[in-house]
């Protein structure tokens, strides 16, 4: 069975405890959320689950066969052109190169991205655009865990739903893990299983909420509902509240 | 292969933008002949006594051999400098402390001014080919050090874990992670260094040798021959502007297209 499980997960820089004592597990074809005011350790811990930061108190043991990581700023190379960008993560695969070319154009147009983009650097590229590029780099490897680190902030709201049901869709077929953090209350209600709520100093997890309806059963009013429970809910209030003071 | 043919098809855009360059160097041909008119023939000689001169110059093979060996002391010297200062600046790049203590050094290199070097080498070596070279390599070795240090110093740690997340194999993190961004540094590096080397090879040249295009310059100087010093700036300058511009300018305007 492929998982990801954190267990009495420590981690300081330097004398800042970042994160207490973070305990989960995700299982193979789940989807778990990770919210939490800004500066909470968020990404620290999303980093630390992919290997990107060694583990200094505490474990985690990752068993999922292949995984892909999108990061908050989308980290392009910037001599590279949107399509080079894309393929990345399949060259690096050992993938043929026409065949890289090839799904990195159908995920290109996919995303929203026009064949006169193609050609582009990065430096020529919108904010939104970058992003695109850089969650298709991740998605187009068909990763059995995807990483997500707000994949869609900068994003209109046109946009964001037509990621999310790409997303949605994978969810529903059972053909994808995903672990990402949102500052979106309603993304993470879309999209996840479960969610995760992050208080600050030092992050620690203060409650865990479950979602049961299958992700492509949820309808706007489904959505809304929850987000009006949720927001009301004292744990919340109090998490972003006094951060925001 | 791909890139070569892009250098070649940009080209002649590239050349009718200069057009602007050409008019300014008519511009200064003429404000030359000024001059003449007003200080006469033994203190600036026209650009068209001048020319001339030139052309005389170019088919005597005398002249033609003088030129060869500078040619061939400026490359021996820039290319040593070429190959030893972006291996070692790549090496102290990578590893923190040997970069600290490479500061001094390349501050002191940098610092003392080239005609003192010229004294110690010849003191060192004698009047010959190695002083000029070792001049030369002094002056440009710190220039393309710093640059190919700045490169290394300078990558992205982002983008290394980046490349690091998606288990990109050795070669792909050499070519496709820390190449392009070295490369952006020491690119212009060469380029500053073969410029500074250029110089100082005459340099060196006037005051330490009896052949060369310097010692050429230095022999027309004590015989008042203005128009064969002239010449000789111009062979200096022309061959200095067709690198520069002609081969160097086009490639680097392929190599940093994705710069803002
Ligand atoms: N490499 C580092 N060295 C030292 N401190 C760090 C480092 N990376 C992050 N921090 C600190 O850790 C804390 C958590 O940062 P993190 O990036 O995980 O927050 P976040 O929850 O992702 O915030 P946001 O929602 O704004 O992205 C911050 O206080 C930050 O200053
Ligand atoms: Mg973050």
């Amino acid at each position: 069975m492929e998982r990801l499980e954190v267990k009495k997960l420590n981690h300081h820089f330097g004398f800042t405890e970042i994160l207490k004592n973070i305990n989960f597990t995700l299982d193979k074809g789940e989807v778990l959320s990770i919210v939490g005011p800004s500066g909470g350790g968020k990404t620290t811990l999303l980093h630390l689950c992919a290997g990107l930061l060694d583990v200094q108190e505490g474990s985690v043991t990752n068993t999922f066969k292949s995984s892909a990581f999108a990061f908050q700023e989308a980290r392009l190379l910037p001599w590279k052109n949107v399509i080079d960008n894309i393929s990345m993560g399949l060259l690096a695969k050992g993938e043929k190169n026409s065949e890289a070319l090839k799904k990195s154009q159908e995920i290109a147009l996919r995303f929203g991205l026009e064949e006169d983009d193609f050609e582009k650097f990065p430096k020529d590229l919108s904010g939104g655009m970058k992003q695109r590029v850089s969650f298709a780099r991740a998605l187009v490897l068909k990763p059995s865990l995807l990483f997500l680190d707000e994949p869609f902030s900068a994003l209109d709201i046109g946009l964001k739903k037509e990621l999310q049901s790409v997303l949605i869709d994978m969810i529903s077929k059972k053909e994808i893990s995903i672990l990402f953090i949102t500052h979106d209350l309603m993304e993470a209600i879309r999209l996840s299983d479960e969610m995760l709520l992050l208080k600050a100093d030092p992050g620690h997890i203060v409650k865990k909420f479950r979602f049961d309806l299958i992700q492509n059963q949820r309808e706007d009013r489904y959505v809304f509902s929850k987000s009006v429970e949720i927001l009301q809910d004292k744990e919340i209030v109090s998490t972003f509240e006094l951060e925001l003071k | 292969m791909k890139f070569a043919l892009k250098i070649l098809k940009d080209f002649p855009s590239y050349l009718w933008s200069g057009w602007g360059a050409v008019a300014s160097i008519l511009l200064f041909v003429a404000l030359w002949d000024v001059g003449n008119q007003i200080y006469g023939d033994l203190v600036l000689p026209s650009p068209l006594e001048t020319f001339k001169t030139l052309g005389l110059m170019l088919h005597d093979d005398a002249v033609i051999a003088e030129i060869e060996t500078t040619l061939y002391r400026a490359s021996m010297g820039f290319g040593f400098s070429l190959i030893l200062g972006t291996a070692l600046g790549l090496l102290a790049g990578f590893f923190a402390t040997a970069s600290m203590m490479s500061r001094p050094i390349v501050t002191i290199l940098v610092g003392m001014p080239p005609i003192a070097w010229i004294v110690l080498a010849m003191i060192w070596f004698g009047m010959g080919d190695e002083t000029v070279i070792f001049t030369v390599i002094v002056a440009s070795f710190p220039i393309i050090f710093v640059g190919a240090l700045q490169g290394t110093r300078t990558l992205d740690g982002e983008l290394k874990e980046m490349a690091e997340s998606f288990n990109f194999p050795w070669h792909m993190r050499f070519f496709d992670v820390y190449f392009p961004h070295i490369f952006s540094y020491v690119f212009p590096a060469w380029v500053s260094g073969l410029g500074m080397a250029w110089k100082i090879v005459i340099m060196a040249e006037l005051l330490a040798t009896s052949n060369g295009i310097g010692a050429s310059l230095a022999v027309a100087r004590s015989q008042l021959d203005t128009p064969t010093a002239l010449s000789i700036v111009v062979i200096m300058i022309a061959s200095l502007m067709f690198i520069e511009y002609i081969i160097l300018e086009p490639i680097k305007r392929e190599v940093e297209l994705w710069r803002d």
